[in-house]
């Protein structure tokens, strides 16, 4: 276990493994919650053509990456609200207009090649470097402090979007928000799990909490630590293993998706038959009242 | 006037409420994918009244309540809230909104302390933390609606009724002076009708605006002070809730759950296959999902009714109750 502190490139992974595990649950919680679990992986695609835009003009990859994907769920976002039925056809040319423009602009940059894509497109934790973890900090930073601020207003308008309106609040402001911070997180993740695993931490985390919990923020808080000991374990058994980290970052939230799969139904199974030797409990003083 | 209100805090001025214009519309017309589903509604509802919008499915009684909340754009009139268009409004912690049905968020649960708790949400501040005046609202709302026990559970597991109270105990939670409720009662078991019943009264007594969807309005008939009846997307009784509601005599009843006499059909446009007068008696139809809204009704709510309301009164039917 010591061995791998031994090395500065696993601390600067280290970091953006956990910062990473933190803020994608956060997010992909509210993202499940609005039934757009894809509006990650439609943004990944499109923060390709971003990477390789970086490598077409000589700046960061990293930061063309948020550009074009906050462009990118933008337009998802725009659409969505527009038409009703368009929003999958929308993502889906999304998706292949994002893979598309990134294979052809990396062609075009000077010594790129389809490879170069590669650790973006799986990942390369091993090579984050120290500027990496600069922009992942913000970038994580801003993200969280999106859910704290606007949580319960974004609370509202993922449960239900007519409520939110009449409740006066920002809907399409808020509708922006949520498509931006998405795009943010996939761009923080990039680095960690590659854009095409990228959703993979917004919603597999979400989807195992969900099998055992009751109430909206303890499933947040339980995928955000879930997306933790999915990152830092799977950063760490692929230091041990020599495994590719993002794949292990993956199969293992997966892994506890299956577990909670079991755990859940055991669960429920138990709280029925509690809840029906209560409800026998009670029925007997209500009968009398219940009938005219 | 609403700004000043704004202005000086969460309390409307007691003294300009009773004359106040909760609801107005003028030559209302909405079309919903090239359907006229209202047809020139002429409204004006003001402060401290009840009132129930009344009609066969189709008839376009949800599509009013939502024009007026700005939620379905119209398409010709106008609309207004306490005086400015929906779209100008800004003291929404004003209006308690209870949608038909609850909306369970893509399989992330809540619980029903937090849905209830999300009322408030016109009242917090960003950033600002819950307060005790906050949880005392929560609490109070679900102690209304008997929901005090069930706080912890997830909302996705809930009867019909118990979802429905839901709905009314986080519109109750946000403290608002005007109740809009777009069919409490439909699906609802008794026991959750009389948790309606009872807290409609309470918000009577206290002087709120309450406009609300009904098929029927069972236990809640009493409070009602003034009925609007729609048929085909235009107000055919505007007036006191007819004295003989419950009679199932022979007349012009109006049965409100779109069951209708022969082929029991809804023409595609939702208007009414025959005039839209219905006999009393017969089986309760099974909610043809033509509401204009493309909602549909609950499934198997008709099983969990106490009973058809009729309603008579107003043109179609002032013959055979006078």
């Amino acid at each position: 276990m010591i061995e791998m502190f031994q090395y500065d490139f696993m601390w600067r992974a280290l970091i953006a493994a956990l910062l990473v595990g933190l803020a994608a649950p956060a997010v992909g919680t509210f993202i499940v919650q609005r039934r757009l679990a894809l509006l990650g992986d439609g943004i990944g695609h499109v923060a390709l053509t971003g990477v390789a835009l970086g490598f077409l003009t000589g700046t960061a990859p990293v930061l063309t990456a948020v550009v074009v994907a906050v462009l990118g769920a933008v337009a998802i976002e725009l659409v969505r609200a527009r038409g009703r039925t368009t929003g999958d056809v929308a993502l889906a040319l999304l998706f292949y207009g994002g893979i598309a423009g990134g294979v052809l602009l990396i062609g075009l940059a000077p010594g790129g090649s389809n490879s170069t894509l590669t650790s973006y497109l799986f990942g390369s934790i091993s090579s984050v470097t120290t500027q990496d973890v600069w922009v992942i900090a913000v970038l994580a930073a801003f993200v969280l402090g999106v859910v704290a601020t606007f949580g319960r207003e974004l609370f509202v308008l993922c449960q239900d979007e007519e409520v939110a309106k009449v409740n006066g609040l920002p809907v399409r402001f808020l509708s922006l928000l949520i498509a931006v911070t998405a795009a943010l997180t996939v761009v923080i993740a990039m680095r960690v799990v590659g854009l095409l695993l990228v959703s993979a931490l917004m919603v597999v985390p979400v989807a195992t909490s969900q099998q055992v919990t009751r109430g909206f923020t303890t499933t947040m808080l339980l995928a955000m630590s879930l997306g933790v000991v999915s990152t830092v374990g799977g950063l760490t058994s692929a230091f041990y293993a020599s495994v590719a980290p993002g794949a292990a970052i993956v199969l293992l939230a997966l892994a506890g998706f299956v577990l909670a799969l079991g755990a859940g139904r055991f669960l429920r199974r138990s709280r029925a038959r509690r809840d029906q030797s209560l409800s026998m409990r009670t029925a007997a003083p209500a009968a009398p009242e219940m009938s005219p | 006037m609403t700004r000043s209100a704004q202005a000086t805090g969460p309390a409307p001025p007691a003294a300009s409420a009773a004359t106040q214009v909760a609801f107005a519309m003028a030559k209302g017309h909405v079309d919903l994918d090239g359907r006229p589903v209202l047809r020139g509604v002429d409204l004006r509802v003001e402060a401290g009244e009840v009132v129930a919008v009344l009609g066969a499915n189709g008839s376009g009684k949800s599509t009013l309540i939502r024009a007026l909340l700005g939620l379905t754009p119209l398409s010709g009139g106008s609309a207004e809230l306490y005086g400015l268009p929906p779209g100008r409004f800004r003291d929404w912690w004003r209006i308690g909104y209870v949608p038909q049905r609850l909306s369970v968020g893509g399989g992330v649960p809540a619980t029903v302390r937090e849905v209830v708790a999300s009322g408030r949400v016109a009242r917090q501040r960003r950033l600002r933390r819950t307060s005790a005046e906050d949880r005392a609202a929560v609490a109070g709302a679900l102690a209304s609606m008997g929901l005090t026990d069930r706080a912890g559970d997830p909302v996705g597991l809930l009867s019909g009724g118990q979802q429905q109270r839901v709905l009314i105990a986080r519109a109750l939670a946000g403290e608002p002076d005007t109740f809009v409720m777009d069919e409490p009662t439909a699906g609802v078991d008794a026991e959750s009708q009389r948790h309606l019943a009872g807290t409609l009264a309470r918000l009577v007594d206290q002087g709120k605006t309450v406009l609300l969807v009904a098929h029927e309005l069972g236990p809640m008939a009493p409070l009602i002070t003034r009925s609007i009846v729609l048929r085909d997307g235009r107000v055919v009784h505007d007036g006191p809730v007819g004295h003989d509601h419950r009679a199932g005599h022979e007349g012009h009843l109006f049965r409100h759950d779109g069951h209708l006499p022969g082929d029991g059909r809804l023409l595609d446009d939702g208007r009414l296959l025959d005039d839209g007068r219905l006999l009393g008696g017969g089986p309760a139809g099974d909610g043809v999902p033509s509401d204009g809204t493309g909602c549909h009704p609950h499934p198997g709510h008709e099983q969990d009714r106490p009973h058809a309301y009729d309603v008579s009164g107003g043109p179609m039917s002032s013959g055979a109750t006078q």
